[in-house]
C-alpha cells in the first residue's frame, strides 16, 4: 500500500512539473540556507580554533594597565628587565618567557618605504609565537645581548620592501637606525580578526629599547607554560607575585592583566557558535515558510482532484488510504525538495568558503538533520490537506465538476 | 466466475426513508421503500427527474444511509456499518457505473480499470492480468494504453464497465449509463451489460428514465414522489 502510495506520488509530481518545482522551491531554499550557514559557520570556527593553536595554546600574556573592559586599559607604568628574570626564576611552571615591546616605525630600502610594527624580542618570542624562519636566522646570543642593528622580517614587509629579491644582508632603515636583515618569517596570513599577522619586523629587544624606544619599557610579557600544568594555577602565580613586585596592596586592583590565550580562543570559538545558530535559526524560517508553501499547494491539489477521491472513495477506498495518499505525496514532494535543497547547499557552501577562505567542513549530521525535517515538514503540512481530501463525502466529490 | 448459490433475497430494502435539510427545510427524497432484489437479476429504475431513484441507487450502493429504515445486504445491516466498513463491502461486492465516466484523467484505460484491484492489495501482475481480461470482456482490448481523453463517449463507459467487474462484484449499479451517449451507442453499452448479466450473472441495476434502455432489463421499477410506484417485469425483451 505505502509502496503504491509512493508511486502513485511520483506519477502525480511527474504530471505536474513546474507547479512540483514552484512547490518544492521553498524548501529547496530553506535547507539550502540552514546547511550553507551551518558548514560555513563551523569552517569558520574550525579556522579560529587552528589559528588560535597556531599562536601556541600555553601561552599566557602579560601586559601591564588594569583591564577595563572591552579593550580598554587603564594606563599603568610598564614592566622592566627585572620583572622577566624574576617570573622566570621564581615561577617553576614556566618554559619560556618572551619579553617584548614594539612601536610604529617607518622602513626605507631603496626608493621603497613601508610603516609596520617593529618589535624588540628575543629568540623565546619565536617559541611561544610558534614562528618559523623560512630564511637565514635568528638571532645570535651576542646580537642580544649587544643590541646589534640585526632584524628578521615578516612576509608583508619583505613583498613591500624587496618584491622578489632575496632581502638577506641588505641593510634597511628603521626609523633612524640602519639595520641588517638576517632572516625572513615564515608567512602565518590573515588572523582571526583579520588583522595581517606578517606585517612586523623584529629586531633584539635590547636594541630595540636603546636605539628606538630609546627606553627600558617592556610592553608585553608573553609565557609560556609547561605542558601537563594547570595554566590557572601559573597565572594566579604570575598575578601574585607580580602584585607584590609592583606592590600592590590587599583590596587594590591589579594594574596589569595576565590573560590565558585559552579563554581568549574560547570566547572566540563561542561567537562564531552564537552567530553560527542565529544565522541558521534565520534561515529554518524559510523551511518553515516552505511548508506552508506545500500545505496551499496540497490544499489546491485536493480541490482539483475532488473528483478523483469521488471515484476512490466509490469504488472501495478506506478514509485512510486517501489520506495516506495524500500524506506521501506531500512527504514525497518535500524530501525530493530537502534533497535537492543539499545538492544546492553542497554547491553553494563550496564556492562561498572559497569565496570567504575558510575551510569546507561538511558536517554530515546537519544533512541528514534537515533531510529528515524536511520530510517531517511534508507529514505536517500535508496532514491537514490530506485529512481534508480523505473526510470527502464520496457522492458530493463525485458531483463535483 | 459464477459466485457461490446464495440465499435470496441478496438486497432487501424495508421501508426506507431519506430525508436532506432540517426542520422547515427538510425535504424527503424516499418516503417508504420496500424492495428486494435478488442474485442474477436486472433491474431497471425509472421515474421523472426527483422521484428518488438516484438516493435510493446512492444507499445501495453503500454511499450513502437511509435516514430511517432498514437496509439489508446479503443479510448485513448496512445501516448500522461504519464508513470503513461500507467502503470494505463496496471494494469487495460492489462495482459501479456513472453517468459521467468518472474515469481518472490522464491515466490509461488500463490503469483505470486496474484501481479497484489496487485496494484489494492484488500483486501488479495478478491485476495487469485481470485488467487485460476485462478490457477484452468490453471490447477494449486494442485500447488499453489510451488516456480517457483519446477515447470516445462509448468507449470511456466501456473502460468504466471493466472498472466495475474486474473485481467480480456480486451486484453493478449503474446511474444512467447512457445518459451522455447517443442512441446507437446506448445500445451497445445496454447489450453489454445484458450479456455480462446472462452470460457472468452478475447481478445489475440501473437507473434510467429511457424506455428504450429499461426494456434490455428484466425488471422494471418505477419511483414517484420518493416511493414505488410499479414493480413489474419488463415486457418484450428478457
Amino acid at each position: 500500500m505505502l509502496w503504491n502510495a509512493f508511486l502513485l506520488a511520483l506519477r502525480e509530481i511527474r504530471r505536474n512539473v513546474l507547479r512540483s518545482f514552484l512547490t518544492i522551491l521553498g524548501i529547496v531554499i530553506g535547507v539550502a540556507a540552514v546547511i550553507t550557514m551551518v558548514t560555513i559557520g563551523g569552517g569558520a570556527t574550525a579556522q579560529v580554533t587552528q589559528q588560535i593553536a597556531s599562536l601556541g595554546t600555553n601561552l599566557l600574556i602579560v601586559r601591564p594597565g588594569q583591564h577595563l573592559g572591552m579593550g580598554q586599559r587603564g594606563a599603568a607604568s610598564p614592566f622592566r628587565q627585572e620583572d622577566v628574570t624574576a617570573i622566570a626564576r621564581e615561577i617553576p611552571a614556566v618554559a619560556a618567557v618572551a619579553p617584548s615591546a614594539s612601536q610604529s616605525v617607518t622602513t626605507i630600502f631603496g626608493n621603497a618605504n613601508w610603516s609596520t610594527s617593529a618589535n624588540g624580542v628575543d629568540n623565546r618570542y619565536f617559541t611561544v609565537r610558534n614562528w618559523t624562519i623560512e630564511e637565514g636566522r635568528m638571532f645570535s646570543d651576542g646580537e642580544l645581548r649587544a643590541g646589534q642593528a640585526v632584524c628578521v622580517l615578516g612576509a608583508t614587509v619583505r613583498k613591500e620592501l624587496f618584491g622578489g629579491q632575496s632581502p638577506l644582508g641588505s641593510k634597511i632603515r628603521l626609523g633612524k637606525m640602519s639595520c641588517q636583515v638576517i632572516g625572513l618569517l615564515a608567512a602565518k596570513g590573515q588572523s582571526t580578526m583579520g588583522r595581517d599577522q606578517d606585517d612586523l619586523i623584529l629586531v633584539p629587544l635590547r636594541t630595540f629599547q636603546r636605539r628606538i624606544a630609546g627606553k627600558q619599557d617592556i610592553s608585553l610579557i608573553q609565557i609560556s607554560i609547561r605542558d601537563g600544568i594547570d595554566t590557572n594555577k601559573a597565572q594566579k602565580d604570575i598575578e601574585l607575585l607580580l602584585r607584590e613586585r609592583r606592590h600592590i596592596s590587599v583590596g587594590e586592583n591589579d594594574d596589569f592583566q595576565v590573560r590565558d590565550m585559552k579563554e581568549i580562543a574560547q570566547m572566540l570559538t563561542g561567537t562564531t557558535r552564537i552567530l553560527t545558530s542565529l544565522l541558521g535559526a534565520v534561515a529554518a524560517v524559510s523551511l518553515l515558510v516552505g511548508g506552508i508553501g506545500i500545505m496551499n499547494i496540497m490544499l489546491v491539489s485536493v480541490t482539483e482532484r475532488t473528483r478523483e477521491i469521488g471515484i476512490r472513495l466509490a469504488i472501495g477506498a478506506l478514509e485512510r488510504e486517501v489520506l495516506l495518499q495524500f500524506l506521501v505525496e506531500a512527504v514525497v514532494l518535500s524530501s525530493f525538495g530537502g534533497v535537492v535543497g543539499i545538492l544546492l547547499a553542497i554547491v553553494s557552501s563550496l564556492g562561498l568558503s572559497a569565496l570567504l577562505n575558510v575551510p569546507f567542513i561538511l558536517n554530515p549530521g546537519i544533512i541528514i538533520l534537515a533531510f529528515f525535517f524536511s520530510a517531517a515538514v511534508g507529514v505536517i503540512f500535508g496532514f491537514f490537506p490530506a485529512r481534508k481530501a480523505a473526510q470527502l463525502d464520496p457522492i458530493e466529490a463525485l458531483r463535483h465538476e | 466466475m459464477n459466485p457461490a448459490p446464495l440465499p435470496p433475497p441478496l438486497i432487501c430494502l424495508k421501508g426506507v426513508t431519506k430525508v436532506y435539510g432540517h426542520g422547515q427545510a427538510a425535504m424527503a427524497a424516499l418516503r417508504g421503500i420496500d424492495l428486494e432484489i435478488g442474485q442474477g437479476e436486472f433491474v431497471a429504475v425509472m421515474g421523472p427527474s426527483g422521484s428518488g431513484k438516484s438516493t435510493c441507487m446512492n444507499i445501495l450502493g453503500c454511499l450513502d444511509t437511509p435516514t430511517r429504515g432498514g437496509y439489508q445486504f446479503r443479510g448485513v445491516a448496512v445501516e448500522e456499518l461504519s464508513r470503513n466498513q461500507r467502503a470494505m463491502l463496496r471494494r469487495h461486492y460492489l462495482g459501479f457505473v456513472f453517468q459521467g465516466y468518472n474515469l481518472l484523467n490522464r491515466t490509461s484505460a488500463l490503469e483505470n480499470v486496474e484501481l479497484p484491484l489496487i485496494y484489494r492489495g492484488l500483486p501488479a501482475a495478478q491485476r495487469r492480468a485481470a485488467a487485460r481480461q476485462a478490457l477484452a470482456a468490453v471490447g477494449l482490448s486494442d485500447r488499453e494504453h489510451h488516456t480517457p481523453g483519446e477515447l470516445s463517449g462509448g468507449q470511456q463507459q466501456r473502460v468504466a464497465i471493466a472498472r466495475a467487474i474486474v473485481t467480480e462484484p456480486a451486484v453493478l449499479f449503474a446511474d444512467e449509463p447512457t445518459g451522455n451517449l447517443d442512441t446507437a451507442r446506448s445500445k451497445e453499452i445496454m447489450e453489454l451489460l445484458a450479456s455480462l448479466n446472462r452470460e457472468h450473472g452478475i447481478t445489475i441495476m440501473i437507473v434510467t428514465h429511457e424506455p428504450d434502455m429499461a426494456k434490455y432489463a428484466k425488471r422494471t421499477v418505477c419511483f414517484v414522489d420518493g416511493l414505488v410506484a410499479t414493480d413489474e417485469p419488463a415486457g418484450g425483451e428478457s
